[in-house]
């Protein structure tokens, strides 16, 4: 949460850094804001306040309070039993299994879409006859609904008739029309959910990167080119150090995006019996949804909500998404 | 830097343009004019394949909606159909699996009055942190970033005791709300650094003339940031359009559920009547990839405006 309180004394968003015109010279017309201005602020921000607590705040106290709580099936409240949800949670004989997945799901997914959006967005900032129309087509993923994204690769793979799965018999890849049986399979599955998930986190964090490659002087590319540098050597001592903060966000925000996934591993695992290709997120779904278990599912989002601060903020601490470059 | 600051600086980038004090647009760089023929038939062949890559899943879709069943259930699968199944279109609407034109308006109802709800509570929201100052501002501006940091999945199980214990539990308008809140704060910081892009003068000006605040909002201010308008009501609506995690919980019925829960009971069936899921998802996802491409310009740009340079 210290990324958070770093952005306090700078609420201008995108104009943070940017010279203000008359911000310096026009100096404060009255005193410190008081209870007055307080008073008149209300109206304007009282709608938003109302949905924050109502709708975000509270129903995260409602989870952690729920997770000491024993719930029935039918949704009653027995009473309270201390942390005998979280014992339940972590005596899971999967639980350990299904965590560490959730890491390598985590890192995979985030390492491969940075590393491939890099390439992307370096194709993508060069310039050549239909470029505007290949940046149009990459953004598909981004807007279109990820359940609909994962559905069709999961008929994609399907055996005999999956359109992909015919792919890879046709180029000698899979030597039976049968297939491999790859979301039938808890391994597969998870693989081919790797690849779904890098495939739709793809366009945001181009555009990400893209954004951070206008901000590369031109002038000193240029220079770069003189003095004879390679494109190679180029682009990891000139343009990588500047994609800094671009990167640091991009990772940030896909760490998040990543970990809170529930859609495509629901489409293409969701029906394989057992436990051996979910991760904590899918897991507190089947504890909701199959096994009616609200209070064992809070104790996990718990444990969930837990583990993405701790990313974050080793993430920030490490990274310094903020630093100046 | 947080995640919604970040979002919002990735997509206001037309707010400088419209605040008038943008930096004369820079050149573009490796302009092709002494670049080699080959080096940009390389970079043509190279987009082509992004391209492919790109396309090609929504393609399948695409090929598969127009298929009949048995073409598309066929054990020896064609790339292109051999026949074009246009009636598909017409068809689909009527499946056992789900109710899907109910799934439809359940989708654009949710989608359309979460947008307006989170607009009518966004804009003045933003207008005002970015205008006035007032005790507690920079507590509400952290609140509004705390809420970025949850995603509705990992609070699903609060949500759904919530609005059970509310009575609202399967109905449009839980999620409205789910969604409008969960939306709220990219939509208050994307507007709030428009509004702060505009220089201070100008309502100052207004007001000397003898505008009230409601007339310098929507007389003055608001033409000047419409385009962030624009991109946060994008932004919610297809964040809306797509939501999953928590309609899955919430919306038991299947007639108040949208397409994209709607959609997924077709996995796993024997024989899933897959033309049909795609044809509704090709209906589905073009509003929102059009109203996404529209916006394209806004979406590069202003990310490292304040954090890198």
């Amino acid at each position: 949460m210290s990324s958070t309180t770093d952005v306090s004394p700078n609420p201008t968003g995108a104009a943070a850094g940017r010279p203000r015109p008359g911000g310096a010279k026009a100096p404060a017309r009255r005193g410190k804001p008081g209870g007055r201005d307080l008073a008149a602020a209300l109206p304007w921000i009282t709608p938003a306040l109302i949905l924050i607590f109502g709708v975000v705040l509270f129903p995260a106290v409602v989870m952690f309070y729920n997770s000491t709580r024993d719930i029935s099936l039918s949704g009653l409240d027995k009473g309270s039993v201390g942390f005998d949800n979280y014992v339940e949670v972590f005596q899971f004989p999967y639980f350990w299994p299904i965590f560490f997945r959730t890491i390598v799901w985590v890192v995979v997914v985030v390492a491969f879409t940075v590393v491939i959006s890099l390439g992307l967005a370096q194709i993508l900032n060069k310039a050549f006859p239909g470029r505007q129309l290949v940046r149009l087509v990459v953004i598909i993923p981004w807007a279109a609904s990820v359940v609909m994204t994962t559905m069709v690769v999961y008929y994609g793979l399907e055996p005999y008739f999956g359109i992909i799965n015919k792919f890879l018999v046709d180029i000698g890849l899979v030597d039976t029309p049968e297939g491999y049986g790859w979301t039938k399979n808890p391994a597969t599955a998870f693989m081919w959910s790797i690849i779904v998930a890098i495939f739709v986190s793809l366009p945001f964090t181009t555009y990400t990167i893209l954004a951070g490659l206008a901000t590369v002087p031109g002038d000193t590319l240029e220079a770069a080119k003189m003095d004879g540098a390679g494109a190679a050597r180029t682009y990891f001592t000139i343009v990588l150090p500047q994609l800094r903060g671009a990167l640091s966000v991009a990772v940030l925000i896909n760490i998040i995006n990543v970990f809170n996934s529930l859609p495509i591993l629901r489409v293409m695992t969701g029906s394989i019996p057992g436990y051996d290709a979910d991760t904590i997120m899918t897991m507190i779904f089947k504890y909701i949804q199959n096994q009616h278990k609200v209070d064992v599912a809070s104790a996990l989002s718990v444990v969930a909500f837990i583990i993405v601060i701790v990313i974050v903020a080793v993430y920030v601490k490490v990274v310094k998404p903020t630093k100046e470059v | 830097m947080t995640v919604t600051e970040t979002r919002a600086m990735l997509a206001s980038d037309a707010g400088h343009g419209a605040s008038g004090r943008q930096t004369p647009p820079r050149k573009r760089r490796y302009t092709a004019d002494q670049v080699p023929l080959g080096n940009v038939l390389l970079r043509m062949f190279a987009g082509l394949v992004v391209l492919a890559v790109f396309v090609v899943p929504y393609l399948i879709m695409f090929f598969g909606s127009v298929k009949t069943k048995s073409q598309i259930l066929s054990v020896d699968p064609t790339y292109f159909p051999t026949e074009w199944h246009w009636e598909n279109y017409l068809d689909m609407w009527s499946t056992p699996e789900t109710p899907l034109p109910q799934n439809m308006i359940s989708t654009i109802v949710i989608s359309v009055f979460a947008t307006l709800l989170v607009l009518a509570v966004a804009l003045p929201a933003a207008y005002y942190t970015a205008r006035f100052k007032f005790p507690f501002r920079m507590v509400f501006l952290f609140l509004v970033i705390v809420t970025q940091m949850l995603q509705p999945a990992v609070l699903t199980s609060g949500l759904f005791r919530q609005f059970t214990a509310l009575g609202m539990i399967d109905t449009w308008a839980a999620m409205i709300f789910i969604n409008a809140a969960f939306n709220l704060s990219f939509a208050v910081w994307i507007m709030h650094s428009f509004f702060a892009g505009i220089p201070k003068e100008v309502d100052e000006a207004a007001q000397i003339d003898g505008a009230g605040r409601l007339t310098v909002l929507f007389k003055i201010n608001l033409p000047l940031v419409w385009p962030g308008i624009v991109t946060a009501i994008v932004f919610t609506f297809v964040a809306c359009w797509n939501e999953f995690a928590a309609s899955l919980v919430i919306l038991s019925t299947a007639g108040n559920q949208p397409m994209s829960v709607a959609l997924t009971k077709f996995v796993g069936q024997y024989s899933t009547s897959w033309q049909y899921v795609f044809g509704v998802s090709i209906v589905a996802i073009i509003p929102v990839v059009v109203l996404f491409m529209l916006i394209e310009k806004r979406l590069v740009g202003g990310l490292t405006a304040g954090s890198v340079k």
